[in-house]
């Protein structure tokens, strides 16, 4: 579908995006008016204090919620026009998520775990296995792959997190504050992890933290105020 | 997703809680083990009933009446009607007779095959090699009817000597040795003619018959000795009394099928004639068990109703666990109406485990049953008292696999419903 001379075009593009949350009295506008646009193999942190927004805009352009008003073009394609079966596919093959909370199935095994996607786009069980293990090595987890996912600790959580994220090998990863939940050192580890991703793989990263360290590690950072993007394009070293 | 991850996953988590899963397949389990139970006993009896008309082997032969046209409807009292005699059945049950000139008219009729009277006659008694004498009743012998024999053959109808077939219960009182010894040998017995004087005749017993519904105890008759003693009975007595009788059997074509047979009965009944097959006249005991045991299947489908509640309960408690499991899966694309079966299909296999556990623990609890009423109820050989019909069983199964995907609805529809991000959402 990508053409030489869309390039230049970005990958997701946002504009004029507004979000209202209930309605009537009680209604509550946690989107005013966004534009943004993130170029393809682009990492990017959404940063703000709590409450300003921040998961907002990530649901939104993850596809998992539909905006108030205003428009959201993946690959050049109005979302807005996708039916609900295409923004499944979509995101299923093209997104993969890590959130602050593992959201692991603590019964199942690792690799059940991290197969998961897969076995929701209808892939076969040995193909799922091959690519799970290759997904686990990759995140040096290989080992772990026939464990219960309680049985691991908050950092290899997280790595099963991301095995499970870029198994169907997305072109964006979002991340609502992926090391929410971890110490700095296991946090550096795992954001390591998905730079490394962003750089060899030229997965996009769309991480919402509100760690400056991480957000400086990114190309770019938006500052989200009160819904609307305060300061924006800070191009990182 | 794939169907097959789907059942499966379906399956998994249907365990995932097992305590509670196994309380909920406890429920069906009792449901399903009461239904398969009662319709088994239904099965059982009806069943026995059946294979009894099938060993009786008279399918193609109907027993034709005098219709009695007196009787009102409302089941008051029939005027007197000095053509009426005793009929088969309870006592006191009368019915208007047949002449010979009925029997030409019933021969005539189409359809009929052949036409024979039926001609009743009642033994003094029964003695063997000048022993001690013992009342005995003739069956009313249907042409071709056949019994279960102990030992020997069925009557030859074409035989031109005289034969008779010998209830078991007569061997050791006539002292006529074991079911083998006793065939071959040649019985006496008596009637009263209209003079009232008691004459004898000689048979040989051609076969010993086992306890049945059929017979009744009584011996059965081939065609020349019903002939003979008829004769005898009816000695002395005016023609007018002799050419009466209570029934014919008819024979017809059974292989026209069941629209022709239904079709002859309407023109016997326009002649003013009754025609009931064996199949008719029993057909009204299955009708009596149908309705117990309909009503006994009511209950267990209100067991089974109480526990497809269960079934609601416990997946509205998976729904509530897994909001969140089922909230990932939808932001990593499941389509809700995955979701939905994955619920439902988790119902089912609840309701499956449970039904099969209880139509196994059934026809277990059948089989030991069937061994112990073998013993206790020996005057009915070949009564299984629970039997089980593959259709039933696996409808059974299917019934309640299917209340609990209704049950599986509510729960399912909510999941599917879920807004995975409110799902996802914590701080
Ligand atoms: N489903 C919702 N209904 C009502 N208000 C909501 C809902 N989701 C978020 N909000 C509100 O919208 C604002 C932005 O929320 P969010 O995007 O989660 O903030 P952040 O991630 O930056 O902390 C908050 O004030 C929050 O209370
Ligand atoms: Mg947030």
């Amino acid at each position: 579908m990508r053409e030489a001379a869309d390039v230049v075009s970005p990958l997701l593009s946002v504009s004029n995006l507004h979000k209202t949350y209930g309605s009537g009295p009680s209604a509550f506008e946690a989107l005013k008016g966004l534009d943004l646009d993130i170029a393809e193999g682009e990492s990017m942190a959404i940063i703000g204090k709590s409450g300003s927004g921040k998961s907002t805009l990530m649901h939104l352009l993850a596809l998992l919620d539909r905006p108030t008003s205003g428009t959201i073009t993946l690959d050049g394609t109005d979302t807005s026009r996708l039916s609900a079966k295409q923004l499944n596919q979509t995101r299923n093959s093209a997104f993969g998520f890590v959130f602050q909370q593992f959201f692991l199935n603590a019964q199942a095994s690792v690799l059940d775990n991290v197969t998961l996607p897969l076995k929701i786009a209808g892939v076969s069980r040995r193909e799922r296995t091959a690519r799970g293990m290759a997904a686990l090595a990759q995140l040096e987890l290989d080992d772990k792959a026939g464990n219960k996912a309680n049985d691991l600790s908050g950092g290899q959580k997280q790595r099963v997190v991301i095995a499970r994220a870029l198994i169907n090998q997305p072109r964006v990863i979002f991340a609502d504050e992926p090391t929410g939940n971890l110490d700095t050192a296991t946090g550096t580890v795992v954001e390591d992890i998905l730079f490394d991703l962003n750089q060899r793989q030229g997965i996009n990263l769309v991480v919402v933290t509100h760690d400056e360290d991480l957000a400086s590690r990114c190309d770019r950072s938006i500052y989200i105020r009160d819904g609307l993007i305060a300061a924006p394009a800070g191009v990182a070293a | 997703m794939k169907i097959v991850d789907i059942v499966a996953t379906a399956f998994r988590n249907a365990f995932r809680s097992r305590l509670r899963t196994s309380l909920t397949v406890l429920a069906i389990f009792i449901g399903a083990f009461t239904l398969s139970l009662t319709n088994g006993l239904g099965t059982g009896i009806n069943q026995y009933i059946d294979d009894t008309v099938a060993s009786v082997g008279v399918d193609d032969v109907m027993t034709v009446t005098k219709t009695n046209e007196d009787e009102p409807a409302d089941g008051g009292p029939a005027e007197y009607d000095p053509n009426q005699i005793e009929a088969d059945g309870p006592p006191g049950t009368t019915t208007s007779a047949l002449t010979d000139d009925d029997i030409e008219t019933i021969a005539g009729i189409d359809g009929v095959l052949s036409v024979q009277p039926a001609k009743s006659v009642l033994a003094d008694y029964v003695q063997y090699d000048d022993g001690t004498k013992y009342q005995l009743s003739i069956s009313q012998f249907v042409p071709g009817m056949k019994v279960e024999l102990a030992s020997g053959e069925q009557v030859d109808l074409d035989a031109g000597d005289p034969q008779l077939v010998l209830p078991e219960s007569y061997l050791e009182p006539l002292e006529l040795g074991s079911a083998a010894d006793a065939v071959g040998q040649t019985v006496v017995l008596a009637v009263t003619d209209a003079t009232g004087e008691q004459v004898t005749t000689e048979a040989t017993v051609v076969g010993v018959a086992e306890p049945g519904v059929i017979t009744m105890g009584g011996a059965i008759p081939n065609d020349v000795l019903t002939e003979e003693l008829y004769d005898l009975q009816t000695n002395g007595a005016p023609e007018s009394e002799t050419t009466r009788y209570a029934q014919a059997s008819v024979s017809f074509d059974v292989d026209a099928g069941e629209e022709e047979a239904a079709a002859l009965k309407d023109r016997l009944a326009d002649a003013g004639y009754t025609g009931s097959t064996l199949e008719d006249q029993l057909g009204t005991i299955t009708a009596v068990i149908d309705a117990i045991v309909l009503v006994l299947n009511g209950f267990a489908v209100i067991a089974l109703v109480a526990a497809g509640i269960g079934i609601v309960n416990t997946l509205f408690m998976a729904v509530q666990e897994r909001t969140r499991e089922v909230g990932l899966m939808k932001a990593m694309g499941l389509s809700s109406a995955r979701v939905f079966s994955l619920f439902s299909i988790e119902a089912v296999v609840i309701g499956l485990v449970g039904s099969a556990l209880g139509v196994l623990a059934a026809i277990g609890v059948g089989q030991l049953v069937g061994s112990v009423s073998g013993d206790l109820l020996t005057d009915l050989p070949g009564l299984t008292l629970i039997a089980f019909e593959p259709v039933t069983v696996v409808a059974v199964v299917l019934g309640v696999m299917a209340i609990a995907f209704l049950a599986g609805t509510l729960p399912a529809l909510r999941a599917a419903r879920q807004d995975p991000i409110s799902s996802l959402r914590y701080e």
